[in-house]
């Protein structure tokens, strides 16, 4: 057994460090991917006085495995006079960002795989090509129901990025500092220690935002089963549909995980801080969005964008001007 | 004008929480699913499977039926397939005439029609429930078999005569 430091001599630290990242990222999205649905078909299940699944292993457990290996083993069946190439470019492209919006992320004080001071902006930058992906998805499929879809997801994505960008500045304003560590750091273990007692608009602004940018009910209107059948992944069968799956959900995380840090105090908490923090605080974001899905029924699209255009934009800009004149009068 | 407005966003907000507590009250309440197979529903007092014949009160091999033919006249679909004989008892003998009086004739035999085979078939069956509901001494009632199930239609042919002794026997 060679020793592990001439293996690794040569090799940068911070190299080794982001591809161990990489990888536990891999098995921490996919495990989570079969946990969130189990959950979501539980909740579902639940807030209808349903079991929901309970056949499938301990407490239908296995279930969300059964599922993923059926849509490993489905054919992927290209349609007649789709573009081939973005047609399956586009789940690949939906679903490869996700690792970079993860990298930045700090979980815990060390457990972080790339400390960067720049990490909101890595994020907000990346979590934009989703919407591309969503837009080539519709566009590459020769299906009316996929461009609608496509159509859907662009105008949707574009407006609330803008009010989504705008809460968060209000905190970077807060902190003076665009670093994830940074901004866990400057917030205290007790919850009345969280950016969230100070900015309470901008997490409520955040959180329909980040909602909405996640194509979730009620604003899952690039994919409205109801009337697109399913939108912009209509014709994807197999692991085509479901990378987007995946995706969606790593998608959920990652805003979740953001909300965490910028709102909630990250992995800070009372007694112990540490990574446990840091999932707990996400998980019951999650759940809450998961909430939200099986209360609230979809909106119309004019209500969509009326929603972004005539609320959520003036109120974020509102509360982004009064940070900037409280940051400046006060600190 | 825009005080309404900002009241309004409010009240739609709220409206909000609302519907999460609705749906978070329904999601801590026990659930109300029966897991088929493993439990079976009996709130049946209601329910309107395929007609059964109801057996005599002193007799549970033979049904209330009198033969008159009502549910097979008015079954719209034409469901109801009645088949019976007509039996003859042997006449009673004549009493003797009184003296000073006629002879009275002899009764004749008494004639009595009773129920062979009472047919349904149930493929057709609307359950409009109109035999039923014709029917005059209530020989017919809806059965409560929630799970009947089959692999083909003449499994759905019921002899209801026969039902009704098999049911007698238990």
């Amino acid at each position: 057994m060679p020793d592990m430091n001439t293996l690794l001599a040569g090799i940068p630290a911070e190299l080794t460090r982001l591809v161990l990242a990489l990888i536990g990222l891999m098995a921490f999205i996919g495990l989570n991917g079969l946990a969130l649905v189990w959950v979501e078909r539980k909740v579902a299940g639940h807030v209808q006085r349903r079991p929901g699944p309970y056949e499938v292993g301990p407490f239908g457990l296995i279930q969300p495995i059964v599922d993923a290996v059926k849509l490993v083993g489905k054919q992927l069946a290209t349609p007649a006079g789709a573009d081939k190439f973005l047609f399956w470019l586009a789940p690949l492209l939906s679903f490869l960002p996700i690792f970079l919006l993860f990298i930045p992320i700090p979980f815990s004080e060390n457990l972080v795989g790339l400390n960067t001071n720049l990490g909101v902006l890595l994020i907000l930058a990346f979590a934009g090509l989703n919407v591309l992906a969503l837009c080539l998805a519709g566009w590459g499929q020769n299906n009316k129901w996929g461009l609608l879809g496509a159509g859907r997801a662009v105008a949707q994505s574009v407006a609330y990025e803008i009010p989504l960008l705008l809460a968060v500045l209000a905190v970077s304003f807060q902190t003076g500092s665009l670093s994830l560590a940074e901004i866990t750091a400057k917030q205290g273990a007790w919850p009345w220690q969280w950016n969230i007692v100070v900015q309470p608009l901008a997490f409520f602004l955040y959180f329909i935002c980040a909602v909405a940018e996640t194509n979730r009910a009620p604003f899952d209107l690039p994919e409205a089963e109801s009337e697109l059948t399913a939108g912009f992944h209509t014709e994807y069968s197999g692991m085509g549909f479901g990378l987007f799956f995946l995706a969606e959900y790593a998608n959920m995380i990652v805003v979740c995980s953001v909300a965490t840090v910028l709102f909630l105090g990250g992995w800070q908490g009372p007694v112990e801080p540490g990574w446990w923090w840091f999932l707990i605080k996400m998980y019951a974001l999650l759940v809450v969005i998961i909430w939200f899905r099986w209360t609230y029924p979809r909106v119309r699209f004019d209500q969509l964008l009326n929603l972004n255009w005539k609320w959520l934009l003036p109120l974020s800009m509102v509360n982004l001007l009064a940070t900037a004149f409280a940051v400046k009068l006060f600190a | 004008m825009i005080s309404q407005t900002f009241k309004e966003a409010v009240s739609a907000v709220w409206s909000m929480v609302v519907g999460l507590k609705v749906t978070g009250r329904n999601f801590l309440q026990p659930q109300i699913t029966v897991h088929y197979p493993r439990q079976v529903v009996t709130n049946l007092d209601t329910y309107r499977g395929h007609i059964e014949l109801v057996a005599k009160d002193e007799d549970p091999f033979k049904a209330k039926c009198i033969l008159c033919g009502q549910c097979e006249n008015n079954c719209p679909s034409g469901c109801i397939t009645i088949e019976s004989v007509t039996r003859e008892t042997p006449a009673p003998p004549a009493p003797e005439p009184a003296p000073g009086e006629e002879a009275k004739p002899a009764p004749k035999p008494k004639k009595v029609k009773e129920l062979t085979q009472f047919m349904l078939d149930y493929n057709l069956c609307s359950l409009c429930g109109l035999c039923v509901q014709h029917c005059p001494v209530d020989s017919l009632r809806f059965s409560t078999d929630v799970y009947l199930a089959g692999f083909s239609r003449g499994e759905f042919e019921f002899e209801l005569l026969e039902m009704l002794q098999k049911r007698g026997k238990k």
